[in-house]
């Protein structure tokens, strides 16, 4: 199977690529989402700390 | 040593760390298979005689419905489990697990409906499978909703885990009714979802995708988890010290 | 705690709601007016072909049955958490799983009877024949208990929340599909003259299933809600 036969799909191009282009999205979302979560969080916990110590000094 | 292990597994700085340590190896895996289960599906596997190429939807959306399923079970058991024992980690496990089993869902369905599209000319059928689906991303969005509405969450997280028993249970009538609801109205068109006859060749590639989706879960259910202790231990020490490091 | 004592908690209960929504006439009266409207919302919305109403009849009806019970479920719990009463029962020593028989009981009476009352005067707006109009009163009798029972899990699961009732529906409703399955397509083989044991058998199993689990959920639930 050539490249262009590879990317037409038999004619049916739009609805595979769609359906798997939607995978990727979802899969990416899912995966990155928690990850930016997690640095937000120490970085909130980290600065929630920094301020106790300073009310407490 | 089993005992010791449970014991601190139910710890979550320990949960913490090993989980840490594993989330690279599953993605890593994840992407190894995934490459592997699209080559073998979209490169390989040839085009099916009456589908013609739009059948290798199948490699996303029978996973994807396979693991909408699949987590479900998961998160009914660890919210059991959480209720009876009262495990923090099980409870954690629970409502990590919601999310993505929403997303795989919400993916069956997309997919199967573009599927669809052009075997049956619509862009939606009300086929057994897919209302059924539908129903479950009703049951995923409400396990959502009330975690999201309870503001205690470890109320929270038994609030769901009841909610989600429920849900377990129905899911067999739901799934028996729907399909006895399909037969009655059925239109003139078979309007099942008709794997090729599963050669060899479109096995292979099914198969790895479902497993690259486990371990997808696996490494993403880690990942939130490992969000939800930092939030409900945030006030411990060492919880702490781990920010303060970075 | 003996059993008698049970009884008698379970009989004073019943006999307290049931005074309670005779006193508040609207706690009956809404749902039953919701149930009507809808239902003849639908010939206005689709037309008033006799086929075609006979053909979406049942499950218009069924439909609306179930709004209506879910409309009138949010107050199954409210009044008594609000007052306190709820936590009293967490604290009794009889089992809260009867306690919330007692309550279901009372609601079904109080909203699920009235439906059945009213239901043929909705079934002849819709064309139905005769045997469908018999059998929809008997998916009814069977069916809205289940209504009320599996409802009041959701509403146990929301009664502490400020904005319990939006969330209500989302929890309910794909619970409910089963039955509105199998209740539709009952009324509509009657309608075809066909026999409906099967359906009514399913319904049947329903409801016990729901009898014997769903007050220990919702009393879980509400230990849950009220923690």
């Amino acid at each position: 199977m050539n490249l262009n036969e590879f990317f037409h799909m038999g004619g049916y191009a739009f609805y595979v690529w769609t359906s798997y282009g939607i995978a990727l999205v979802v899969l990416l979302v899912n995966a990155i989402l928690p990850l930016r979560q997690r640095k937000k969080l120490l970085a909130d916990i980290a600065r929630a700390a920094r301020r106790a110590r300073r009310n407490t000094t | 040593m089993f005992n010791n292990f449970f014991h601190k597994m139910a710890s979550p700085k320990y949960f913490y760390r090993i989980a840490g340590l594993l989330i690279p190896w599953l993605a890593a895996g994840f992407a190894t298979l995934t490459l592997a289960g699209l080559y073998y599906g979209l490169v390989k596997a040839p085009p099916d005689y009456q589908q013609g190429d739009s059948y290798r939807i199948m490699f996303i959306h029978v996973p994807a419905a396979w693991m909408s399923m699949f987590i479900y079970m998961v998160m009914a058991t660890a919210g059991a489990i959480g209720l009876i024992w009262r495990i923090k980690l099980a409870e954690v496990m629970a409502i990590s697990s919601a999310g993505v089993g929403a997303s795989f869902t919400f993916l069956a369905l997309v997919t199967g409906s573009i599927w669809g599209k052009p075997m049956w000319g619509t862009w939606w059928v009300w086929d057994a499978r897919l209302t059924s689906e539908l129903i479950l991303l009703f049951l995923y969005l409400g396990v959502i909703a009330l975690y999201n509405a309870i503001d205690d969450k470890r109320t929270a997280a038994r609030a769901v885990a009841i909610l989600a028993l429920v849900g377990v249970v129905n899911i067999p009538i739901i799934h028996y009714s729907v399909e006895w609801w399909n037969t009655l109205h059925q239109g003139p068109t078979v309007t099942k979802f008709d794997k090729p006859s599963i050669h060899l060749s479109m096995l292979i590639p099914l198969l790895l995708m479902a497993f690259a989706f486990k371990l997808y879960y696996a490494f993403v259910v880690l990942m939130r988890a490992r969000c939800e202790v930092l939030v409900r231990e945030r006030n411990t020490g060492w919880v702490r010290e781990l920010a303060e490091t970075k | 705690m003996t059993s008698d004592s049970l009884l008698r908690a379970f009989t004073l209960l019943l006999k307290r709601d049931l005074t309670l929504a005779i006193r508040h006439r609207a706690e009956i009266l809404n749902p039953l007016l919701f149930f009507v409207l809808v239902t003849s919302l639908f010939p206005l919305g689709i037309g008033a072909d006799p086929k075609l109403l006979q053909a979406v009849g049942p499950g218009v009806i069924w439909v609306a049955a179930l709004l209506a019970a879910l409309l009138s479920l949010e107050g199954i719990f409210r009044s008594d958490f609000e007052d306190g009463t709820l936590e009293q029962f967490l604290l009794s020593s009889h089992p809260v799983s009867v306690l919330v028989l007692a309550k279901v009981l009372a609601h079904w009476l109080i909203t699920g009877l009235p439906l059945l009352v009213i239901s043929p005067l909705l079934g002849v707006l819709l064309g139905l024949p005769g045997d469908a109009i018999i059998i929809l009163l008997v998916t009814l009798a069977l069916g809205t208990p289940v209504l009320s029972l599996i409802g009041a899990v959701g509403v146990a699961l929301t009664v502490g929340l400020r904005k319990g009732g939006m969330i209500l529906s989302l929890l309910v409703l794909p619970l409910y599909v089963p039955l509105l399955i199998f209740a539709a397509s009952a009324v509509d083989t009657a309608a075809a003259g066909l026999h409906v044991t099967a359906h009514l058998s399913l319904i049947s199993a329903l409801l016990l299933l729901a009898l014997s689990l769903s007050p220990l959920a919702t009393a879980a639930a509400l230990r849950i809600s009220l923690s």
